[in-house]
């Protein structure tokens, strides 16, 4: 049986939820599963994690894992390596876990296989699946030697608690560097956003080039309220400043699995779909007919978006009306 | 202040790629080769911080020789000069082993500043960064929107998931930048021809001190096993907008019922 370590990010006192989604999926291998907890507030998602699966947390709090970028974590994570050995260690894809991952890579010699969206048991080893060229290819890749690092893009499982169940917790030292406390966080800044959150919202209505304007992105707005739906954008666009780097859907951005995604003026760059085209059904606007992006619609309308949104509009506030 | 930034060479990003079906390694020949644009941003940003401060800029780069037009694009748009680590044993290397090479590459020219894009359009590892800034034991501020200089301290606002962070460290340090950083310069004609003139140093991997065993495909903890399409959606209804597009949108999300 294998030892599998979770990276368990705590975000605002709360498990991310990626974590819980590796956790998920990782209980179903056979193998013990733990994970790993580096943040003041860590002991209030110990609970959480053994519900979704791990045996025992390993944690610890000291307030430099949450002041400090990625340094102190590497420390500490690849100090709790080298003692355990696990036989993999699995992050979820985000900001702060890939930076935590590639220092942990170095440090211990590591190799790392990213982007990954499943996980499975090989024999002795363990097989990563991910998506290349922009997700028209799937990719197997067996990691070998010592404690391999995989990341795991967030939504590649369906989070789901077990049986409520009380993990081993054991508080770990700190093995903080001092001189690794020098990347400091002095303020975070949230861009305010009403209605459902882009990762939750059932119907996701994002815009590209095609809007034509920055201030079209009114069109999109008043859709996702009518239908209480959230906004994305194409990097094309967020890179041009026109929507907000929260917003953006893609490789670089967010991976939304909506039950609906309206891709309205956007061509379908591989860079986007592989942000969203695990949606259940696609919606394409464009006026392009041999944009790709109609190579995943379900529907697709060859058009203007300029005409076609405030259509919709009309139509949705007629029928709420 | 001398600031480094590292640059790769990828297929043309607009043509579809390709794996070799025998060794499972991206098709690089015959293909085109670019200068990443994410490491245009990352070019672009490494000129700005050398020109507020009377400073230069120096290319690090590994991968085939052919890679050698990508960093004249960069010379091209200002930078000073290059080093380009280009051995047959690199082929198939992990983004460890690159980072073992590329921090080997940096580290005796000593910087001030690594400027990096966040991640390759062709590999999307995006680990090599951090793992360079480990290697180096210097700090990385990463996923920079834009970045400041003021004496020897570094500060960046860092895109997060709901906005950003602003984050600081001193120097010698590494920051990431990206896709919308900043809007990258194009190559001037005198640029250009100055870039024929610029010196691209050349070390091998026994100069930078790296064993031939812990890169390449041999040095990879990690193969690929298996490689295929993946599952194409069913095609769907495609109609040509008549006035009736956006009712028809409507109807099709009251099918599903989800308005």
């Amino acid at each position: 049986m294998a030892r599998i370590w979770v990276y368990g990010e705590c975000v605002a006192g709360a498990a991310a939820p990626v974590a819980l989604e590796l956790l998920t999926h990782l209980r179903t291998l056979g193998d013990t599963v733990e994970a790993v907890v580096l943040d003041p507030d860590g002991a209030s998602i110990t609970a959480t994690l053994g519900a979704h699966g791990a045996e025992r947390v390993y944690l610890g709090t000291d307030q430099a894992y949450r002041d400090r970028l990625a340094q102190p974590a590497a420390d500490t994570l690849s100090a709790l390596i080298e003692e355990h050995r696990p036989d993999l260690v699995v992050f979820g894809a985000t900001y702060d876990a890939r930076d935590v991952c590639g220092r942990v890579s170095a440090r211990t010699g590591s190799t790392v296989v990213a982007n990954g969206t499943g996980l499975r048991r090989d024999g002795e080893q363990f097989v990563v699946e991910s998506a290349i060229f922009g997700a028209t290819v799937q990719v197997q890749t067996r990691v070998a030697g010592g404690s391999p690092c995989v990341l795991i893009r967030p939504r590649s499982f369906a989070a789901e608690a077990g049986p409520a169940r009380a993990p081993a917790v054991t508080l770990v030292a700190s093995a903080i560097r001092p001189e690794h406390q020098r990347a400091r966080r002095l303020e975070s800044v949230s861009a305010t956003q009403s209605g459902p959150k882009l990762e939750d919202a059932a119907i996701v209505i994002s815009g590209g080039r095609g809007l034509q304007d920055p201030a079209n992105f009114q069109l999109l707005e008043r859709i996702a309220e009518l239908v209480r739906g959230a906004v994305g954008a194409s990097r094309a666009v967020v890179d041009a400043g026109w929507a907000p780097y929260a917003r953006q859907v893609g490789q670089t951005g967010k991976t939304v699995k909506p039950t609906v995604y309206i891709a309205c003026g956007i061509s379908g760059a591989m860079q986007h779909t592989v942000g969203m085209k695990a949606a259940a059904h696609i919606v394409a606007i464009n006026t392009d007919p041999d944009a790709p992006i109609f190579k995943l619609a379900d529907l697709g309308v060859v058009g203007d978006t300029l005409t076609v949104l405030p259509a919709m509009i009309q139509e949705l506030e007629r029928r709420d009306g | 202040m001398h600031v480094v930034v590292c640059v790769k060479q990828i297929p043309d990003p607009s043509l579809a790629g390709r794996l070799d079906p025998e060794t499972r390694c991206l098709v690089r020949e015959g293909v085109e080769v670019v200068l990443d644009p994410g490491d245009e941003v990352g070019v672009e940003a490494a000129l700005r911080v050398a020109e507020a401060t009377s400073g230069e800029v120096t290319v690090v780069s590994m991968g085939p020789e052919k890679g050698l037009d990508a960093i004249r694009k960069a010379l091209a748009m200002g930078a000073h000069r290059a080093v380009l680590v280009s051995d047959p044993r690199l082929r198939g290397s992990d983004a460890l082993a690159t980072a073992r090479v590329l921090a080997a590459a940096i580290l005796p020219r000593h910087p001030d500043l690594v400027i990096a894009g966040t991640e390759s359009t062709d590999g999307y590892t995006g680990t090599v960064p951090a793992a360079i800034a480990e290697l180096l034991d210097w700090p990385a501020l990463t996923f920079a929107k834009a970045i400041t200089v003021e004496d020897a301290t570094v500060r960046i606002q860092r895109q997060t998931e709901v906005g950003h962070d602003i984050v600081e460290a001193p120097l010698p340090a590494v920051v990431t930048v990206t896709g919308g950083a900043n809007q990258p310069r194009y190559p001037s004609l005198r640029g250009i021809m100055a870039a024929r003139a610029k010196p691209v140093d050349r070390p091998g991997l026994e100069e930078l001190g790296i064993d031939p065993a812990t890169v390449g495909l041999a040095g990879a903890n990690q193969q690929v096993v298996a490689v295929a399409p993946a599952p194409e959606r069913a095609a769907g209804a495609i109609v040509t907008d008549d006035g009736s597009g956006g009712r028809r949108i409507v109807d099709y999300l009251a099918e599903l019922k989800v308005i």
